[in-house]
């Protein structure tokens, strides 16, 4: 995934002149490498300064720049604050973009896995918050967060390279990706290729909906799926406390009250071992999804 | 040649005396926004020369256009002293005087800390340690797209405990900003006691030098000479810090250098005290 946002950095800074890159002694790994040794002008290595790194895209983006601050998704939460009060309050125009997302740091352990970069984000008002999962859909979402005007949070994982999506990724829409009446499955990330895996020749009829756009969310596309369906699974690798799970509940306790069962990691850190180990471990692979798939049918509601 | 010489030091000494008197102007306004709302006083006045050498002599801006672009930019990083902030933009034009009543009203334009909603404040503020970093990325821009715009940030002592400042520092001096001047609200005190009490700040000249900036030291409430530092700091290559030694409550005699003025609203007998004290002071000038 990294390499592919990589590419589309570079991409559209061949068109965009005021884009700026910065990150904080991670070029080669988020793989910024790129961009720097392509567009040297444009490009900001702060060191080990998170917190520096964050003020100074600020500053650019009083400026009319528009900066792309790149950082371990982890790493950048420790610029939360500074997000929050010079960023997000002011609605400035800063794209911050968060790598080896979720368990996809796998062997580093939990310091590294980032498992609540979301509901920080999301929290924030004015912030737009993205969790792309294919790889041609991670360039776009570079290409749809720079082009749009304010903040916005995109995380990526690490070396995941999946390919499910036919059509392209739009800000704000989710994409239906498989039709059923018996459950519906909300998903993002390179999740969704699992849940998709789930859904073939699972004995209940599960649609697929992948919401990369957590917010705002496409409240339209959830609410009509989860009439439709009459029961929800959440599936992201993330915490199940505050990210997308609590996203689609929030809403649908509102507009569609149904039985909803959010997947993710429990309230609990991370650990190290291979990614298809801890996936396994918190019960994120294909066979656990088809699992809660026949569960959550059997408890659907009136529609 | 001398009588060119001598023109240009008699306008210079005429600008000196504007903002001296613009300055008066703006202790004022400070004094009445305190009479009728708890605001940060003492740290207001301390830096008030400062500022005001700032936007009424040394900085290219337009208050009738505050968004245009080969303006100079200044930062108040230290954003509790936003009262005079406010009082020098207002002072020169940006918005209605009147409108320093509003201070920190509901729906007001004059937040308790700078904000983007005010015309003329080039950055948010209020969350100490940021304002370097956000001028690295001001400073940056304008060497970008090659303009000569320069960017000033305002801290404050005791704001130097923050761990963002030091990371900051390292930066602009790798990256070299030779457009970009710190200066440092030297007053001694931060809120909960005198700075070096509550976490040593110096040698601040030789940490400083020792990050990479060019480093000066001054009296922060004489006019001539912040004139004469910013000036020499056009010439540097390097980023360049001023330490401005100030009196936390300066002006104002029972609140000098003491953390009474942190955050207070000045009771009717103070207030009349501190009107009566302005006056007389005004008249000695």
């Amino acid at each position: 995934m990294r390499v592919a946002f990589g590419e589309g950095l570079i991409e559209i800074g061949g068109e965009n002149e005021d884009l700026v890159v910065l990150t904080a002694d991670v070029a080669k790994p988020t793989h910024v490498i790129g961009f720097g040794e392509r567009f040297p002008h444009r490009f900001l290595n702060v060191g080990i300064a998170e917190q520096d790194m964050v003020d100074v895209a600020a500053g650019l983006a009083l400026s009319e720049k528009v900066p792309v601050a790149v950082a371990f998704a982890p790493f950048m939460m420790r610029a939360w604050e500074q997000v929050r009060s010079t960023i997000s309050r002011c609605s400035l125009n800063v794209k911050l973009v968060g790598t080896h997302a979720g368990l996809s740091a796998s062997d580093e352990g939990a310091s590294h896995q980032s498992l609540e970069d979301v509901a920080l984000m999301r929290v924030l008002p004015n912030m737009t918050v993205v969790v792309p999962g294919d790889r041609e859909e991670v360039k776009e979402a570079t290409r749809a967060i720079v082009e749009s005007r304010g903040p916005a949070y995109m995380r990526i994982g690490r070396d995941e390279d999946a390919r499910f999506l036919e059509e392209g990724f739009r800000l704000g829409r989710a994409a239906v990706l498989r039709d059923g009446s018996d459950v519906v499955v909300f998903s993002n990330g390179y999740l969704t290729s699992e849940v998709l895996k789930a859904a073939e020749g699972a004995p209940v009829d599960a649609m697929v909906v992948h919401v990369p756009t957590v917010k705002p969310l496409d409240a339209g596309a959830v609410v009509s799926a989860a009439r439709r369906a009459g029961a929800v699974i959440c599936v992201e690798e993330h915490s199940v406390i505050g990210g997308l799970g609590s996203a689609v509940s929030e809403l649908l306790s509102a507009e569609c009250p149904v039985y909803v069962r959010r997947m993710g990691v429990g309230d609990t850190f991370g650990e190290s071992g291979t990614y298809r180990e801890l996936l396994e471990k918190h019960r994120l692979t294909a066979p656990h999804i088809r699992e809660a798939m026949v569960e959550a049918a059997g408890r659907r509601g009136k529609r | 040649m001398s009588s060119t010489v001598e023109l240009a030091d008699l306008k210079h000494a005429t600008d000196v005396q504007k903002v001296k008197e613009r300055i008066r102007n703006v202790q004022r306004m400070l004094v009445e926004m305190t009479s009728s709302m708890g605001v940060h006083l003492g740290s207001s006045l301390s830096c008030l020369e400062i500022i005001a050498t700032l936007y009424f002599l040394k900085m290219r801006h337009t208050p009738h256009r505050p968004q245009w672009k080969e303006r100079d930019r200044f930062i108040l990083s230290k954003g509790h002293a936003a009262p005079v902030l406010y009082a020098v933009l207002a002072e020169a034009g940006y918005f209605p005087k009147e409108e320093l009543r509003t201070l920190k009203r509901i729906d007001s334009r004059l937040q308790g800390h700078p904000d983007l909603k005010t015309p003329g404040v080039d950055a948010p503020s209020g969350s100490l340690g940021q304002g370097i970093s956000i001028g690295i990325g001001m400073a940056v821009a304008a060497k970008m797209r090659g303009s000569r715009s320069r960017v000033y940030v305002l801290a404050g002592d005791g704001e130097c405990d923050e761990g963002q400042v030091w990371e900051s520092l390292m930066t602009a001096a790798h990256l070299r900003l030779g457009n970009l001047v710190l200066i440092i609200d030297r007053n001694g005190w931060q809120l909960d006691d005198r700075t070096e009490e509550v976490k040593r700040k110096v040698p601040l000249r030789s940490k400083l030098e020792s990050f990479g900036w060019e480093t000066y030291s001054i009296n922060g409430h004489d006019v001539e000479k912040i004139v004469e530092v910013l000036d020499a700091a056009e010439r540097a290559e390097q980023p360049v810090a001023i330490i401005a030694h100030t009196k936390k409550g300066k002006g104002i005699s029972f609140l000098e250098d003491s953390n009474k003025g942190h955050k207070l609203k000045l009771s009717e007998e103070e207030y009349l005290a501190a009107i009566k004290e302005l006056e007389m002071k005004a008249k000695c000038a």
